[in-house]
């Protein structure tokens, strides 16, 4: 089993520039840059299936294809790479971040390239300080390297990458958010049209990329879209990160192929549940993903296996729900978090997540009554796809219809005995 | 006259040079909240209107800024900044028992700060560690799988 991603991480450990490029690093830099045109590289990407690897799952190459080329094409045209990995439950990012930085940052370099970008950022969350430190280090090393700057490796193309870490708010890893984040502003999302490829940054032709998927492009260069194809186990290419957390055996990340059933990685590369504990439910990737139950164990998490079984491969990070822990305590602490985390924008998202939260919090204290149950379908069509500037309300209704759908005798039960079964 | 709090040498130094990597000033505000953040601890409202005459704006842009985003503090926060994580993996994993043992600790809740002006406890979003919940950060530390009996000895290091 190939993992290209991890195969050179060690725990603990982060590559030097030395060590990266002894393992072959930035020879997908020099081979481009000397041979193929943008558009040659877009075509590459395009071939290969790659997907974002931040949740959406749209084609890398195609969201390319939307950025004017040209010499009339309007400069500077931005790069960023999304790495304010805020998900709850997910922290893949993380481990490519500080494990393997020069594969980023040339992955980086490669989808500038294939834009003809002249300004790249990484939009880091601030609670990753060793990854802020292992980035700031990392792209100095590149700059000395001549693998960014001006006149990269003599071709005459030009390219900055600066290192920008937020303040703190989910919401921030919203595309359009996070260009308003850039520019300093309240990280709002912006309507579109137009697209961030058109208008994004300063009003510039942007591409915003997944860490993940920006750390895919080397591999690809290096070896081929039918390589990239093979690696994994379905119709989509490459292969994936997988974390798990809860009370598995043995919570953590794995690299596999894309389309690895959920009960392989859930129960050998975790070690299966905790001793005492049953699998109620499962968040395949991330918290704004509908709940899977134990009859889906034997789905491949892929993106159109995972959507087929009515939810989203999403991050691909697992969460875990087990029989002593409350459905509704558990779907109460996600939509705390989305009303919290909501800007305030649009007002369904505004309005409805703190009722979703407070009707939630009622029924998890007894003070339930099946009308709130109503409440709380009706709010999973008014807060769904369509009403909305961006994906943050439907996202966090995810969860709430299908804890609805599966554990529908828990939230009963909280009505009917006036507490908690759970004892919380 | 009210009296206007200026910036500092070292602050005005570090604001200009996020100034020169973006179009126009005001698009350094965050950095510029940033920095007066880290030499002052929180954004005081002399802060804000600081900030906003060097950077051109009004106050009330500065200001909204400011309340957006969760690590930007508007009032005054202790020695040492405590994070809990309160996000789904840390609620499955039971941080609920370290919030109850840092209150007990500390005699405050989320959002207070302790009477030595120590500690302030707050509560955060994911931190992306949760294969080692139940995570916390004090300061820029991070601590993973995180038991209620260390938590003496972990905040004895901040004493």
């Amino acid at each position: 089993m190939e993992q290209p991603l991890t195969k050179n991480i060690k725990a603990g450990q982060t590559l030097s520039l030395k060590e990266y490029e002894q393992a072959g690093g930035y020879a997908a830099v020099r081979k481009v840059l000397k041979n193929n045109a943008p558009q040659e590289v877009q075509q590459m990407v395009k071939d290969s299936g790659l997907k974002g690897r931040g949740g959406a799952g749209f084609s890398t190459g195609i969201k390319w294809s939307f950025v004017p080329m040209g010499d009339d094409a309007r400069h500077p045209k931005y790069l960023i790479c999304n790495a304010d990995e805020m998900e709850p439950g997910t922290f893949k990012d993380r481990l490519l971040l500080e494990g393997n930085p020069h594969q980023l940052i040339e992955g980086m370099i490669l989808a500038a390239y294939a834009i003809k970008a002249d300004i790249s950022y990484v939009f880091l969350r601030w609670a990753y300080r060793q990854a802020a430190e292992i980035m700031e280090r990392s792209i100095s090393e590149a700059y000395a390297a001549g693998y960014l700057g001006k006149n990269i490796l003599g071709t005459g193309w030009n390219l900055e990458m600066y290192l920008h870490t937020g303040v703190g708010r989910y919401i921030c890893g919203e595309e359009t958010a996070l260009l308003n984040a850039l520019e300093g502003k309240r990280a709002t999302p912006r309507a579109k049209p137009p697209f961030p490829q058109v208008s994004g940054l300063y009003g510039k032709p942007t591409i915003v990329n997944n860490v993940e998927t920006l750390s895919c492009l080397p591999h690809i260069i290096n070896n081929g879209a039918v390589w990239f194809k093979s690696l994994s186990a379905s119709e989509d290419s490459g292969t994936k990160l997988y974390g798990v957390s809860g009370k598995v055996k043995r919570p953590g990340v794995w690299e596999l192929p894309l389309g690895t059933t959920m009960r392989e990685i859930i129960e050998e590369y975790a070690g299966g549940m905790a001793n005492g504990y049953r699998l109620k439910g499962v968040l395949p990737g991330g918290a704004s993903t509908d709940f899977l139950t134990e009859e889906h164990l034997d789905i491949k998490m892929d993106y159109t296996s995972v959507a087929a079984a009515g939810s989203r491969l999403g991050t691909g990070t697992m969460i875990v729900m087990d029989d002593a822990t409350c459905p509704v305590g558990f779907v109460h602490n996600l939509q705390h978090f989305f009303a919290q985390e909501s800007c305030g924008w649009c007002t369904p998202c505004r309005e409805g997540l703190p009722w979703v939260e407070k009707i939630l919090l009622g029924l998890e204290k007894g003070k339930g009554s099946t009308e709130d149950i109503e409440l709380l379908q009706m709010h999973t069509q008014y807060l769904g796809p369509g009403n909305t500037y961006c994906a943050l309300a439907p996202g966090a209704m995810e969860p709430l219809q299908s804890a609805l759908k599966y554990f529908k005798d828990d939230f009963m039960a909280h009505i009917e005995k006036h507490k908690c079964p759970y004892g919380n | 006259m009210e009296k206007k709090e200026l910036l500092t040498e070292i602050e005005m130094r570090a604001i200009d040079h996020e100034i020169s990597l973006v179009p126009y000033k005001k698009a350094a505000v965050i950095e510029a909240l940033k920095i007066v953040q880290k030499q002052r601890r929180w954004i005081s409202d002399e802060s804000i209107d600081a900030i906003a005459n060097y950077l051109e704006m009004s106050a009330a842009e500065v200001d909204s800024v400011a309340t957006f985003y969760n690590l930007i503090f508007r009032k005054p926060v202790g020695k040492h900044v405590i994070l809990l994580c309160d996000s789904i993996s840390c609620y499955v994993m039971g941080y609920g028992r370290i919030y109850q043992a840092l209150q007990k600790r500390l005699s405050i809740q989320f959002g207070q700060t302790t009477k030595d002006n120590l500690f302030t406890l707050l509560p955060n979003v994911c931190l992306g560690c949760c294969d080692h919940a139940p995570a916390m950060m004090i300061d820029e530390d991070l601590y993973e799988d995180v038991k209620e009996e260390q938590l003496d000895k972990i905040l004895e290091a901040y004493k």
